[in-house]
């Protein structure tokens, strides 16, 4: 609870600095405040996941891509109003949709009671691997996996694409 | 005290409905393109305590079988997850080389500077 606090003034600090070095730093910041809940949460594999991809890679390409542009954010000239309108009514009719969540941490919710327990209970047997977690993603939804992968082939080559093109104008 | 007992019950939903709407407002409200980003990658890591968040169960533990344990929490919203993580991190690096490209052609990164430099 006070981790989730802490995050929420952290990404008031996001919204205020001008300067994107310490915006950048601040977002390291909330990504590893964000892999110390999940491991609350018992989520290990995406704890480490997100410490090493959210607080690690993210942060030196963010880095790099400011150290090519500009250092600082210029200051706001339009209008605010409208911005901050949207938000607070996307805000207030998400509040309205907590009403049908579970309570946190209780069992009797549907989604323990469907897919997941199954998983549990047939790992050992189907895939003989402790990590369920592991299990699913390799074995049961491995398909997913593969069109994750197809993903960020995708992504590489769109950025080889973008950054070649440069190369030769400057030449 | 009912009313305080729901509302720390909620307390995650709270926060992350928080984390999203800041991130929204960070995406519309503000002109620069790494600003922008970053917004993107917050409203994205609280679509990950939304999902992550109802998969707990107190008392539980991480879902690695073990004989000493009987009650784990759910898996399979992680697996969701760690395909999300990859999936951003790949949709920011790509959002990041636009952002270096622009800054080439039009010498900034401020949406209304390329707006006034278009129109010209």
């Amino acid at each position: 609870m006070i981790l989730l606090t802490l995050m929420a003034i952290v990404v008031i600090g996001i919204i205020r600095f001008k300067n994107l070095f310490n915006v950048i730093i601040l977002g390291s910041i909330y990504s590893f405040l964000m892999a110390s809940i999940l491991l609350v949460l018992d989520a290990v594999d995406v704890a480490l996941t997100e410490a090493s991809v959210g607080a690690g890679i993210s942060t030196v390409l963010m880095l790099s891509a400011l150290y090519l542009t500009k250092r600082n954010e210029n200051p706001i000239t339009h209008n605010q109003i409208w911005p901050l309108l949207i938000a607070l009514i996307t805000g207030a009719l998400l509040v309205f949709g907590t009403y049908g969540m579970p309570e946190f941490g209780i069992i009797n919710t549907p989604m323990h009671n469907h897919v997941g327990g199954e998983y549990l209970a047939r790992s050992i047997s189907d895939t003989g691997i402790e990590n369920v977690v592991t299990s699913v993603l390799a074995s049961y939804r491995g398909f997913d996996t593969l069109g994750e992968v197809t993903v960020i082939f995708t992504a590489a080559i769109g950025i080889i694409a973008i950054l070649k093109k440069t190369k030769t104008k400057v030449k | 005290m009912i009313i305080i007992n729901q509302f720390i019950a909620s307390y995650n939903y709270f926060i992350i409905i928080f984390l999203m709407i800041a991130g929204l407002y960070i995406v519309v409200a503000r002109g620069n393109m790494i600003k922008k980003l970053i917004g993107l990658s917050v409203f994205q890591t609280s679509v990950y305590l939304l999902y992550i968040s109802p998969g707990k169960i107190i008392g539980g533990t991480a879902p690695i079988i073990n004989d000493n344990y009987t009650l784990y929490s759910n898996p399979l919203p992680h697996v969701l997850i760690l395909t999300a993580i990859v999936v951003g991190i790949a949709t920011l690096a790509l959002g990041l080389s636009l952002t270096i490209r622009i800054n080439e052609e039009f010498n900034t990164i401020e949406e209304d500077e390329i707006f006034n430099k278009e129109e010209l």
